[in-house]
């Protein structure tokens, strides 16, 4: 058996573990077994990786045939090739960093929901690798359902909170509404197909007619939306936050939403064979990454502007999908995963110091009391804002010279969305470490700067944030567009040329004005908020943007409403008195009728024989006009 | 005589012997109701057998003998078994008479308890 089962396996037996003997583990044992097994996992992916840098992808073997029919054959099998080895490493790296980390922020809990904190967690890289590996749409779409189901059961995992309950609930929904698409996506490709192998598709483009392909994209592209936050699918993630907050650094950063993206990546050849399907993508990508910055501009929940920021973050990507960029979007994914990452544990990390308040309005002055937290969280902000060196910087101005390349109203809105960005995140970032601390005397009396097991994946993720980018330089700044090379055997690189043509001097250009916005508005932010912070209700448009453009509302108001009106009215009336009342009829009725009909049986002989001789002259008549009726019933049926 | 007034008779006998069974209610009467049909019964299986009787013999020299007699014959065995059986049943009769002190078979509707 090749070494790459032992990727998934290694989080499916800690599932097991800590999922069985949740009661008889220690927490430590826990802890151990938990981020042990995705250490493991790593471990795997690194070798893999090298194996594939130095050899290419790996041959696809099937484990066993999944479905065999004679019409057409699932394999149960994987493929490690640039693409999926890539994601590995995020998936598991990052993942890894998280497991740490949730040892001391999860460390209150008992050891028994302690154990299932970590069986969920383990069981969410376990399906997020099997989405990565799967070597056809079937098996990814076994692993896109499990991180969806993984995401309910850890959004909801403080299950006696109501509210936590009803936002699983919400995510679980939203993220069915697009897993249909996907699913109907598959069956159109394998209908047209017989295969849903990814080298048996790409390989047989040709014979798909553009409706198909288009119809095929939009379809997957749905699934997409649903599982990567994009309008109108993408008010569940902001309310994920429900959950525990390292789970909200694994939803946003490692796994789950990275999904959509990754699938289109991986679907670029059928993507880029239809227009239609492209510049959906590219819309609704650039659509989502500015609505989402404008609303995160006014969120006063330190993880609700995260959220929203990664909303934002995921249209970029889908931007730069959209245009084209397949390798740049891939190295979105990868830096938003360093940074994104980094920065909700740090927001963990000050949830943590001040005792569970998340309203940025009662931090202040954090910078002080927690230090280490501090420098990783500001590295986080400017990598995310994308200032060189940063990482973020070199991922975004890829996705943003792709779009200038394909239709420049996109790179407009792009750097529009950028500035917002980095404006909302030193909003952020000010108003939470800067100026002086606005909680309660005991809150401040009990500050304190978080334990190494947090710390620790803060420094790392920090240090790779600030060098994240580096594998991919782009030419103009003398490097060699490393992750551009590592990829191409399986992105097209078709726009890289058009990028190439826009010539050096226009590309600097278009990079220094993109920085340019970015710091003008760091600079805007930080004279704004740093001294005073906005605390006041916001009124007029503010409000509106606070109430996140009362997108929920309508949505209520649209769909959830009248759904529930129906189902009201199914419930009560059709359910009572028509199918109710059906069934109860007939049960009366019999009940009725054999009340009556026993009251023949009197036990008085003469009405037994009047019965009779009645029965006996009805025979006789039947009898007798036997002929007249058989064709009596001949003429009715 | 044609088999039609033998056929009348024979209804009719039955049916008064189904109205005297339907209506009465001293035992005694239904029992002579039901004697009443078992001989309109009699009846045509008597007057039937003297058709086939006379239809077998007309112009047929080969018919066999017996023919159109089986039937008197099985009239015979009837009105033996229907004498027992009225002994039988004169006896049931007496029996209610001393027990309920009375014909009337709508006292003996109590099966039941």
């Amino acid at each position: 058996m090749s070494l790459v089962y032992l990727v998934p396996l290694f989080p499916l037996i800690g599932f097991l573990i800590n999922g069985l003997f949740r009661n008889s583990l220690s927490k430590t044992l826990t802890g151990l077994i938990g981020s042990g097994v995705i250490l493991a996992s790593f471990i795997v992916s690194v070798v893999l990786f090298l194996n594939v840098r130095s050899g290419g992808a790996l041959p696809v073997e099937p484990l066993f045939q999944f479905i065999n029919i004679p019409a057409f054959k699932i394999d149960f099998a994987f493929q490690v090739d640039q693409l999926s080895a890539l994601f590995l490493l995020i998936i598991t790296g990052v993942g890894f960093l998280i497991h740490v980390y949730s040892t001391s922020y999860m460390h209150e809990e008992e050891p028994a929901h302690f154990a299932r904190y970590f069986s969920y967690l383990n069981l969410f890289v376990f399906s997020m690798l099997l989405l990565v590996l799967g070597a056809n749409y079937v098996i990814m779409f076994i692993g896109w359902e499990g991180v969806g189901l993984c995401s309910y059961l850890l959004i909801g995992y403080w299950f006696k909170n109501d509210s936590y309950n009803y936002a699983a609930k919400k995510a679980f929904v939203m993220n069915r509404i697009g897993d249909l698409g996907f699913l109907l996506g598959i069956f159109w490709l394998i209908a047209k197909l017989g295969t849903a192998n990814y080298n048996d598709v790409f390989a047989n483009v040709s014979q798909l007619s553009p409706t198909d392909i288009t119809g095929i994209t939009v379809l997957l592209f749905i699934g997409a939306m649903g599982k990567s936050a994009q309008i109108p699918l993408y008010t569940w993630l902001p309310d994920a936050m429900a959950g525990p907050t390292p789970v909200s650094a694994l939803i946003h950063a490692a796994t789950m939403v990275t999904a959509g993206i990754y699938m289109v990546a991986r679907s670029n050849v059928l993507y880029s064979a239809s227009a239609v399907a492209e510049n959906l993508v590219a819309i609704i990508g650039i659509a989502t990454a500015l609505f989402s910055a404008t609303i995160a501009i006014k969120q006063n929940d330190i993880k609700k502007v995260l959220a929203y920021s990664t909303v934002s973050q995921l249209g970029y990507m889908f931007l730069g999908l959209g245009v084209g960029a397949y390798t740049g979007a891939v190295f979105h994914v990868m830096t938003h995963a360093f940074f994104k990452a980094l920065l909700f544990l740090g927001a963990g990390s000050v949830i943590h110091a001040i005792h569970n308040q998340q309203d940025i309005r009662y931090m202040g002055g954090l910078k002080k009391y927690l230090p280490v937290t501090h420098i990783t969280f500001l590295a986080g902000c400017i990598a995310i804002s994308g200032i060189p060196p940063f990482s973020g910087f070199f991922s975004k101005d890829e996705i943003l010279a792709a779009a200038y390349a394909k239709n420049p109203v996109y790179w407009v809105l792009g750097v529009i969305g950028a500035g917002m960005t980095a404006f909302y995140m030193f909003r952020l970032y000010a108003t939470t470490f800067l100026g002086t601390f606005r909680g309660t005397e005991e809150q401040k009396h009990h500050l304190h700067e978080s334990s190494v097991a947090i710390t620790t994946p803060l420094l790392i993720l920090a240090i790779l944030s600030v060098i994240g980018g580096f594998v991919n330089v782009p030419e103009i700044l003398g490097g060699e567009q490393g992750l551009h090379q590592f990829l191409a055997p399986v992105l097209k690189t078709e726009n890289a040329e058009a990028v190439h043509e826009l010539g050096g001097n226009k590309e600097f250009t278009l990079m220094a004005i993109s920085v340019g916005v970015a710091v003008l508005a760091i600079l805007i932010a930080l004279s704004r908020y740093a001294k005073k912070p906005e605390l006041d209700e916001p009124a007029g448009f503010g409000k509106v943007l606070a109430k996140k453009w009362y997108i929920d509302e309508i949505y209520d108001a649209l769909v959830v409403n009248p759904l529930a009106y129906l189902g009201n009215f199914f419930k009560n009336v059709v359910e009572k008195s028509g199918i109710d009342g059906f069934v109860n009829g007939v049960g009366t009725f019999v009940q009725y009728s054999s009340r009556r009909l026993r009251l023949i049986q009197n036990g008085k002989v003469g009405t037994y024989i009047l019965f009779m001789v009645f029965s006996i002259l009805v025979l006789w008549c039947i009898f007798f006009y036997q002929e007249k009726i058989v064709i009596f019933f001949n003429n009715i049926f | 005589m044609p088999i039609q007034y033998y056929i009348i008779l024979a209804a009719t006998l039955f049916c008064i012997g189904v109205a005297g069974v339907l209506i009465r209610r001293n035992a005694i009467i239904i029992f002579m109701c039901i004697e009443l049909m078992l001989n309109s019964v009699n009846l045509m299986l008597v007057a039937f057998s003297k058709m086939h009787y006379s239809l077998g013999n007309t112009g047929n020299k080969n018919a066999p003998l017996n023919i159109g007699t089986d039937a008197q014959l099985f009239v015979f065995f009837i009105m033996v078994v229907a004498a027992a059986e009225v002994s039988v049943g004169l006896a049931i009769i007496v029996m209610m008479y001393r027990n309920v002190h009375s014909t009337d078979v709508n006292f003996l509707n109590r099966l039941k308890n």
